[in-house]
């Protein structure tokens, strides 16, 4: 079977007044429909700018991104995109939000009341449904990002593509999240490309996680296949041996293979700022 | 029985009548009424004080007493206008209804009252014409600020110019425009008179340049993440500037537009006063040529009135600010 998603060598470089910069070299991934996939890294290692070039919304300067035997040249709906910090409009209402796309998507194919039902039922399957007519500034950070996850699903996307969709989160309702987003996999079959910092939600998410290698002309280190069976639950997870080993390999990863080495002066001064605004 | 409920300002004013005043009370109270009322009492004060010491060629200053006294002939004067005019439609129809019993084939001649304008004639003629002149403003300045702030190229054009134009004063267009008008405008029967045009070409000459330049700023500040939203939902040219620009720029459009008002209001009494326009600054010209005794209590009067309508304007386009725009903290006091 052919894969739904190819990134063939992709590479990216920038132009800087110092000379040409090279973020990504030879990333090479194959991704089959309905696989649960995510990205990690350290920050800086170029995960963005990889999601980013299977969005659209960056050209890669080498190499190229086939999606069901197209060439990706521009962002569009079949890739929709959950950002990080939401994105929602903040003038519009929750519905009125995913109104938006799904009328920009289905207003040749959806009546006005198929539309209604659709933008109902995508909320409904992100648990929002008491909240759909509130604006963004009167829900919580947490809610906001449901909404922007129903926005994104709405579209029918072919590839839901996340950019640390929980990073801003705090652990409890990340773990909601994690649990509903899992719910949502499971029913629809959705194709995920997921960025993230989080060890532990990569391996329960995810089929497989891809782990970079950091930059400059970063790429991709390893691939480590989850092989636990669905559906998942986390607290079961937690000690089973599979799950654990798992975790382990990706630690490993990071912090050994690739540990990120920080000049000590930047740290301390960054330390420093903590402090600064906590107090 | 009937119950009455009281708005929550009024709160602290029931409890005042009722006895029942609690210290959150008796502090609003303070910060509402009280304060206001010492600080004008103050102003008048000292305004009285100091109108004593002044001695001008046309008499002492005005204190308050003396304006608050012409504000009612004012009123007197504009009343007896407006009962002159009456009157005299009243012996108009009276000849026209006599001379078509004596001769039924006679066509009527209908003739308008010309009286001066009073000072109340005049603050309708300054408010139609600030009105227009913010109107006219506004619609060349928005769409252009669009513009200016979706191309880099269209700002790199055009941001020369408005740094040129924009802090040149009402006085110095005013001749410009005066001529300009007169060239151009030349009809027999003219829809608007040619003072009306002088003035309001002038106010927007310059009251655009607040809501230019922040409907341009309002513009290229647009969130990249909306604009990325944008761009995955493939908006069009036209939807992306309708459901994603305007509305991200409308706060700042709207506090360009409050500044524009306000230069609006303060441009136009002194282009009516150069030019002669009819109006509020007319007004003011016209009792300082007149040069008599009351002549500084009646402009004085105007001072006050010009301040309380401008003050009016900018509570009216702070209504409007809330309630359009949906970004409620971006919208001052």
């Amino acid at each position: 079977m052919k894969a739904l998603l190819e990134l063939s060598n992709v590479g990216m470089k920038f132009d800087t007044p110092k000379g040409t910069f090279e973020a990504l070299k030879e990333v090479n991934l194959k991704i089959d429909s309905g696989e649960f996939v995510s990205l990690i890294g350290h920050s800086g290692c170029g995960k963005s700018t990889v999601l980013n070039i299977v969005a659209g919304l960056l050209q890669a300067t080498d190499g190229g991104v086939i999606l069901d035997k197209h060439e990706v040249t521009e962002p569009g709906p079949e890739r929709a995109v959950v950002f990080q910090n939401h994105s929602l409009l903040p003038w519009l209402t929750a519905f009125e939000n995913v109104e938006l796309a799904v009328k920009q998507v289905f207003k040749k194919t959806k009546s006005k009341a198929e539309i209604r039902d659709w933008v109902e039922h995508n909320l409904e399957l992100v648990h929002m449904a008491h909240a759909m007519h509130k604006k963004p500034d009167e829900i919580s950070g947490g809610m906001k990002q449901r909404v922007g996850i129903a926005r994104a699903l709405a579209m029918q996307p072919q590839v839901l593509l996340m950019d640390e969709p929980f990073g801003a989160l705090d652990a409890l309702t990340r773990a909601h999240l994690q649990d509903s987003l899992m719910e949502i996999h499971a029913q629809l079959g959705t194709t995920v490309i997921m960025i993230t910092h989080d060890v532990d939600e990569a391996v329960l998410l995810s089929d497989r996680i891809v782990m970079m290698t950091n930059g400059p002309s970063a790429t991709i280190g390893e691939i480590l296949d989850v092989n636990l069976p669905r559906p998942r639950d986390r607290l079961a997870l937690a000690d089973d041996p599979t799950f654990v080993r798992c975790r382990q390999q990706v630690l490993q990863f990071l912090y050994e293979k690739q540990r990120k080495v920080e000049p000590m002066p930047k740290r301390t001064s960054e330390k420093a700022e903590a402090t600064r605004k906590r107090a | 029985m009937v119950t009455l409920t009281f708005p929550t300002w009024m709160e602290p004013y029931r409890a005042l009548a009722t006895g029942k005043m609690s210290a959150d009370q008796w502090q609003t109270l303070l910060r509402q009424l009280i304060w206001p009322v010492m600080g004008i009492a103050a102003f008048l004060l000292l305004w009285q004080l100091a109108a004593q010491r002044i001695d001008t060629s046309l008499g002492q200053f005005p204190g308050p007493v003396d304006v608050w006294e012409q504000a009612g002939t004012l009123v007197d004067e504009h009343q007896a206008s407006r009962a002159k005019e009456a009157a005299f439609h009243e012996r108009q129809e009276k000849y026209i209804a006599s001379r078509l019993a004596q001769q039924p084939d006679w066509e009527p001649v209908y003739r308008d009252y010309t009286g001066a304008p009073t000072f109340f004639d005049q603050i309708g003629t300054s408010l139609i014409t600030v009105m227009s002149g913010f109107l006219l403003a506004s619609m060349i300045a928005i769409p252009l600020g669009i513009v200016i702030g979706l191309s880099s190229t269209a700002h790199a054009a055009m941001n020369p110019l408005i740094q040129l134009f924009k802090p040149v004063s009402p006085l110095a267009w005013l001749p410009l425009v005066t001529m300009v008008v007169s060239a151009v405008y030349v009809t027999d029967d003219p829809l608007v008179a040619k003072s009306f045009l002088t003035s309001m070409f002038t106010v927007s000459l310059c009251c655009l340049w607040p809501t230019l330049m922040n409907t341009s700023v309002g513009v290229t500040s647009v969130s990249q993440d909306l604009t990325n939203v944008s761009r995955v939902l493939r908006l069009n040219a036209l939807s992306h500037v309708r459901k994603i620009v305007l509305p991200s720029a409308l706060p700042m459009m709207f506090t360009g537009l409050r500044l524009s008002l306000g230069i609006a209001w303060m441009v136009l009494i002194a282009a009516e006063m150069l030019a002669q326009n009819p109006g509020l600054g007319k007004f003011v010209w016209d009792e300082f040529q007149n040069g008599s005794s009351q002549s500084l209590g009646r402009i004085m009067v105007a001072v006050i009135v010009i301040g309380l309508i401008g003050f009016l304007l900018d509570r009216v386009m702070l209504m409007l600010q809330r309630a359009l725009v949906w970004d409620k903290s971006s919208v001052q006091r």
